[in-house]
């Protein structure tokens, strides 16, 4: 394993905000911290980085207990949410630093930093300083910057939360190709389920402090652990005191085996999918389904139609 | 019309109570052209007092920018109790009168008060000396650098630090490569603040040198005693000097101005 | 269960950092070697020979005069500041014209000019040999002129950043509200500035009490008529009478205690309206 998390626990004055948390990375694999702001995942990957002390518990890195060794001496690569960018020095003396600080020879740093910058894109803006460069430029010195060190596992917090949904896109693909490239463990953190499918392997959903679900997008998002991380990852209506996917209903216009029937209250058609919003025993929810098949049911306003899960869907009870 | 009349009262007061007595001095000391200036700063006495001056203000920069470096970091990255208090007390010497300075001082290194008698057992003047001195001008400039650091330290933040440690680097290592070039424009314009205070200060220095001439006398002392004896050439000549400095510190304040420079590079 | 009695005992107590005790520690020896000592030293001395000694020596005729004169001159003073350092504020950041860069940086000079150049300077243009054939030397008018030259940026260096903030769009509504320009700055601008405006009047107010240098040419340092608490000090202290200086002294820093906390007090109610 390349990261070994036990047990963690960290409160912020009496505020608890990791509660016996328990994790593992494993070596070359690109893992998502995944959950709502507030829950954890900020401070657990500041945890792993030394930025922050657990109170109590440990943090492996590679094998050996890092718990006590401060952030200088974990060889971790971190990514801030802010890029954190040496505001007084270039791109080339950014990316430069930590191997400078290693006291490497200067012809090794300059082959090293340009490597990593045509990595990056940026070779053409080395000179630059950090306040010429875009939020995406910025972001991609920030990696090429923690990446120079050669580290063991590569950490990034929020790493696009401050870009626009455009370059945020972008990056995102980038990241994945990168990561196939460079093959570092890499843990990063965000609260966009949809970034944490797409590009991580692994997704670690957190929650309340606590580690709720852990495994690859497919099982998360098929087989949640609880009606909180069905909710997380993607969207859920109710039917039948279950939560279902909107896309996993069945519409039938009479009466079938284990359906309920439901008003369809209005009709909304979002290019190619269509939303047929319901009222089922007494509740609003809400169906997908495509273009066709909402042809081909000519629905509108006030019809009585009976809703039923798809076989094969995942749902789950709702205690009630 | 009232902007107007607003106007001419600004200027006129700024006019009459700053610019023109300040301008009559210069004029009255190179009236005679630069010959007699010259000649009276560079009689032994101007010079020793010059090269007081020099001494005293040169150690409390230095004093007080170690200080004011050590203390703007607490204030802005620690967390520990007092740290309010801590804030406050920095600023007290800006409510304390020069001359209360030196008698603070006196009442504690003086020869006849038991700390400063037990300094001077060991062969160590304060007061009537150097080092008094310098007590007194670090005393009254004590909040400049630190007050012209503290905003920019909060403002930069410390996730490049942060970046830095993570990067490999120590704490002096990322003292020396990242907080410090983060702040040398404030602590350019802190170190000229206290420069200045530090040259000109007059009444503290004044209790706690003794005033003596050709030994404690710097510049402001030199153009007090000058005036009293009735040279009034060489007090204005050192008055000018003074004022000169005052001006080029004005220049280089209004150049290193931290709010004007936050982002530059 | 057990583990969540481990989990409290073994949590390490609340406790400082290496690097923070010991720059906390080089701070404190500092500022109190400096700074604190020498002050209680003060405080401690004017109260070493009983409250009935204390009082005696900042009754004496001439300790008192100066006290008085103190006060009076330095409340005067903070009030002219506070007319004039606002109009002056207001014509920088408002007016256009030549020159007013200029001003803006001029203002500043008090805070960089030594205070005896200061007085100095005075007495050329206000003393016996005065070009415009104004004599102020050696009356309190002199004093009081040597005063509202060190305290002159204050107000105007606490309103100005204010006044740059204030939003025009406010005024302009006021104005299509139907308020005149007077109507405009009373009601709307002068509320947002007060706060400024006042923990200016109280620094120049503190500044002024404890001034010493630009008033001792200019003043003559006659007791009785021109001499100011500062020089009063200054002369008890040559005349080796500490007790009597460290009393007077206790008085002015209690003042400018005052003065200052008061100046807290109007900043954070400026904050809450702000």
């Amino acid at each position: 394993m390349a990261i070994e998390v036990r047990d963690v626990n960290k409160s912020f004055g009496t505020t608890p905000v990791l509660h016996d948390v328990s994790l593992d990375v494993a070596a070359g694999s690109l893992t998502a911290l995944l959950g709502p702001s507030g829950g954890g995942k900020s401070t657990l990957l500041r945890v792993i980085a030394g930025l922050e002390r657990p109170d109590t518990g440990t943090v492996r890195i590679s094998g050996v207990d890092a718990t006590r060794l401060s952030p200088q001496r974990r060889n971790v690569g971190f990514v801030f949410q802010h890029y954190a960018a040496f505001k007084h020095l270039t791109v080339f003396r950014n990316v430069a630093f930590g191997l400078e600080i290693r006291k490497r020879p200067k012809a090794e740093i300059r082959k090293r930093v340009m490597e990593l910058l045509e990595l990056v894109h940026l070779e053409k803006l080395a000179d630059r300083y950090p306040s010429q460069l875009s939020g995406g430029q910025r972001q991609r010195m920030a990696l090429a910057r923690a990446l120079a060190v050669e580290p063991q596992v590569l950490l990034l917090d929020e790493p696009f939360g401050a870009l626009d949904a455009q370059v945020r896109k972008e990056l995102r693909t980038w990241l994945r190709r990168l990561h196939d490239e460079v093959h570092v463990t890499t843990v990063f953190v965000t609260h966009d389920q949809e970034e944490a499918i797409e590009v991580a392997d692994t997704i670690v959903v957190l929650a309340g402090g606590e580690v709720v679900q852990a495994g690859s997008p497919g099982e998360v998002y098929d087989n949640p652990a609880n009606p909180f991380v069905m909710r997380f990852l993607g969207p859920v209506t109710e039917i039948g005191g279950s939560l279902v996917r909107p896309h996993d209903i069945e519409i039938s216009p009479g009466p079938v085996e284990g359906g309920s029937p439901a008003v369809v209250s209005r009709v909304v058609r979002l290019g190619f999918e269509v939303r047929v919003e319901v009222k089922v025993g007494g509740h609003d929810a809400w169906v997908q389904v495509t273009r066709e098949q909402a042809d081909r049911l000519g629905l509108g306003p006030g019809d009585t139609i009976h809703l039923r899960p798809v076989p094969g869907a995942r749902s789950l009870a709702l205690a009630l | 019309m009232a902007k107007h009349a607003l106007r001419l009262v600004a200027v006129a007061y700024v006019l009459f109570l700053l610019v023109l007595p300040v301008i009559l001095i210069i004029w009255r000391t190179f009236g005679d052209g630069l010959a007699p200036f010259v000649e009276a700063l560079t009689s032994p006495s101007a010079l020793h007092a010059f090269k007081v001056t020099l001494t005293v203000a040169g150690w409390a920069v230095v004093a007080n920018t170690v200080f004011g470096v050590v203390t703007a970091i607490l204030l802005v990255r620690h967390q520990f109790p007092g740290k309010q208090l801590l804030g406050a007390f920095i600023d007290l010497p800006m409510a304390v009168s020069p001359v209360v300075v030196g008698l603070a001082l006196i009442l504690v290194y003086g020869r006849f008060a038991p700390f400063g008698g037990l300094l001077e057992s060991w062969g160590i003047q304060v007061i009537f000396s150097t080092p008094g001195m310098v007590l007194a001008t670090v005393f009254v400039a004590l909040p400049l650098v630190v007050r012209a650091i503290v905003p920019v330290l909060e403002e930069l933040g410390d996730e490049q630090e942060q970046a830095a440690h993570t990067l490999g680097a120590s704490r002096l290592q990322t003292f020396v490569r990242i907080t410090l070039p983060g702040i040398r424009w404030a602590l350019g314009y802190g170190i000229v603040l206290c420069l200045a205070r530090s040259l000109g200060e007059y009444g503290a220095v004044a209790v706690v040198s003794g005033r003596l001439v050709d030994q404690t006398q710097t510049l402001t002392l030199f153009v007090e005693e000058r005036f009293q004896n009735f040279d009034q050439p060489a007090a204005f000549a050192a008055a000018t000097a003074l004022a000169l400095i005052a001006v080029v510190t004005l220049l280089l304040t209004k150049l290193l101005r931290p709010k004007d420079r936050i982002d530059g590079n | 269960m057990t583990r969540e009695v481990t989990a409290i005992t073994v949590r390490p107590a609340r406790r400082l950092a290496g690097g923070t005790a010991a720059g906390l520690g080089v701070a404190v020896i500092y500022l109190s070697l400096i700074v604190l000592i020498p002050l209680a030293a003060v405080v401690w001395r004017s109260a070493d020979q009983g409250p009935g000694y204390f009082w005696r020596s900042v009754t004496t005729p001439d300790a008192w005069a100066a006290l008085t004169l103190t006060i009076g001159a330095s409340a005067l003073v903070a009030l002219i500041n506070l007319v004039m350092g606002t109009a002056i504020a207001w014509v920088l950041v408002r007016d256009r014209f030549p020159g007013r860069r200029v001003l803006d940086t001029i203002i500043d000079l008090p805070f960089a000019l030594p205070t005896i150049v200061a007085g100095l300077v005075l007495l050329a243009l206000y003393g016996p040999q005065s070009p415009l054939g104004i004599n102020l030397a050696y009356s309190r008018a002199g004093v009081v002129l040597a005063l509202m030259f060190v305290t002159l940026p204050f107000v105007v260096r606490t309103v100005q950043p204010v006044l740059l903030e204030l939003d025009t769009e406010m005024e302009q509504a006021a104005a299509s509200l139907g308020a005149g320009p007077f109507q405009t700055f009373r009601r709307v601008i002068l509320p947002n500035l007060v706060p400024a405006m006042l923990s200016g009047t109280a620094l120049a107010f503190t500044r002024a009490i404890s001034e010493f240098g630009s008033t001792v040419l200019i003043s003559g340092n006659l007791p009785f008529k021109t001499q100011v608490a500062a020089v009063n000090i200054f002369s008890q202290i040559e005349g080796d009478n500490t007790t009597g200086a460290a009393a007077i002294s206790t008085v002015l820093l209690v003042v400018a205690l005052v003065a200052l906390v008061s100046l807290d007090v109007l900043q954070r109610w400026g904050r809450r309206r702000g």
